[in-house]
Formats: structure tokens, sequence, C-alpha cells
């Protein structure tokens, strides 16, 4: 099971030149078809997240229209919007 | 109206004849609109394919060279485990774990194409919106398409709960 990792949606912009180190979060964003008992799981079965865990982002997704679900290198990043995109979930890459 | 159990290590539904024929009807417009070509700018298709970077355009473009083939054959073969484990004129549906992992992501394909057609919100009362078509034109195609839409919501919520439990 991959080690829950979050980083808080407040970090400040890093200049990427002078941190080159800087991870990468992949964002999901709400959607208004896409049903909470689908994504809790999709967060689950994709990032081995627990149940808790996986109903706290998608509650955040939904409530506050956006949740950081992974974060890292950006290659991985890209593989995991990628992996949402086949779920159906809308996905984003950005600088944390 | 039809919905999911768990039996067993499986997912069991038992669909009628209409249902089974609304469903075909439902993954082959998905398939249809995979195989069409790759028109971005059709909302439907740049939701099914979101740009990566929103921000920037070239990036996302560059990355979907190495992504969106994969992705759209993973749609297709989704939409295809559907309609290949429908019972011809209705009957039992059943389903093991990986079918129903299939199913949950080409209805989430087919409800996001539908729900962008019929633009549904976060505040859309499917209800209200369905009575008031009705109101209008009952033999209305939005009266019908409103009414699929909610069948799929109904399946893909029974489905996950059959699967993980919840």
């Amino acid at each position: 099971m991959a080690a829950p990792q979050v980083t808080p949606v407040e970090t400040p912009e890093v200049d990427e030149a002078t941190a080159p180190d800087t991870p990468w979060v992949t964002v999901v964003h709400n959607d208004p078809v896409n049903l909470m008992n689908y994504v809790t799981w999709v967060f689950q079965k994709l990032f081995g997240y627990s149940k808790e865990k996986a109903e706290k982002l998608m509650l955040d997704v939904h409530h506050k229209g956006r949740a950081i679900v992974s974060s890292g290198a950006r290659e991985r990043m890209e593989h995991d919007a990628s992996r949402l995109h086949a779920y159906g979930l809308w996905a984003t890459v950005d600088k944390s | 109206m039809t919905v999911f159990a768990r039996r067993g290590t499986g997912c069991v539904a038992r669909l009628d004849a209409v249902e089974t024929q609304v469903l075909q009807e439902v993954l082959t417009q998905v398939v249809d609109l995979l195989s069409e070509g790759h028109d971005l700018s059709d909302p439907v298709m740049a939701r099914l394919f979101p740009d990566v970077y929103p921000d920037d355009a070239e990036t996302s473009a560059d990355l979907r060279r190495y992504t969106d083939d994969d992705l759209k054959a993973a749609k297709l073969e989704q939409a295809g485990t559907v309609l290949g484990t429908l019972p011809e004129g209705g009957g039992v549906v059943r389903l093991d774990e990986e079918q129903a992992e299939s199913w949950l992501r080409a209805l989430t394909d087919a409800r996001l194409a539908l729900g962008m057609r019929l633009d549904v919100r976060d505040d859309t009362d499917l209800e209200a919106e369905i009575d008031a078509a009705v109101a209008r034109d009952p033999g209305s195609a939005r009266v019908q398409q409103l009414s699929v839409y909610g069948f799929l919501t109904l399946l893909q919520v029974s489905l996950v709960e059959a699967l993980v439990g919840y």
C-alpha cells in the first residue's frame, strides 16, 4: 500500500529553478456527474488509501471544488492523472 | 428498477429487455463517439480526455501524444466489456470483480457524455428536470435522455455498493 502523502494546499509558490526537488501534485476537480461512492472507491483503488482518507479527499473535492490526491515527481503525477482519466475523474497536474 | 447486488464473489442484476436495449444503445454511442476521431473541440471529448495542464495547452498537447491512444483503447475496451456481458433480450447479468470494475468505468464515461449533453450541473435536481421536461413535451428526447441518465446513475451507485460495500 502506498503511504498517503498530501501536501497542504496553502503551500506558497516555489520557483522551480531554485528548488529542483519540489514535488508536483495531482489535483482532482469537482464535476457534477461523478458519484460520491464511486470517487471514494477510485481513490482507494488507485492510491491504496484507507476508506477514511479516500472519503475525506472525496468530500474535499465535493465541497472545496478540488483536492490534492498525490504528490511527487512530475512524471509520476502525469501518470496518476492519466490513470484518473481512465476512471473518468477530472485530474490535472500542478506545481505544489 | 434494476439494481446490482452481491452474490458470492460477483455482482448480479436482472435487466429487463428495455433496460438491456438502453444500455446497448448508450454504450454503442460511446464507442461511436470514441471511434469517430479525436475532436477535442467537442466538450464531451474534452471532458473524457482532459488537459493535464489546463494553463499550458502546448505541454498538454505534447503529453497527449503519449497518453490519449492508450486512454482511448481503455475506454473502448471497458465499453466493449459492458456490451459483451449484456444478456441478449434481457436477463441476468453476472459480473466478476474485473468485469464489474470495467462496468463502473464504462458507466462513468456514458454518464459524463450524457451529462454534458444534458447540461447536468452540481445543483441539478433530476426529478425536477424530468417533471419540467415532461410538462413541456412528454415525448421529447430530453425526457428520455434524462430518464436514461437517472437509470445509469442508479445502476452505477448500486454496482459500487455491491462491489465494495458502501
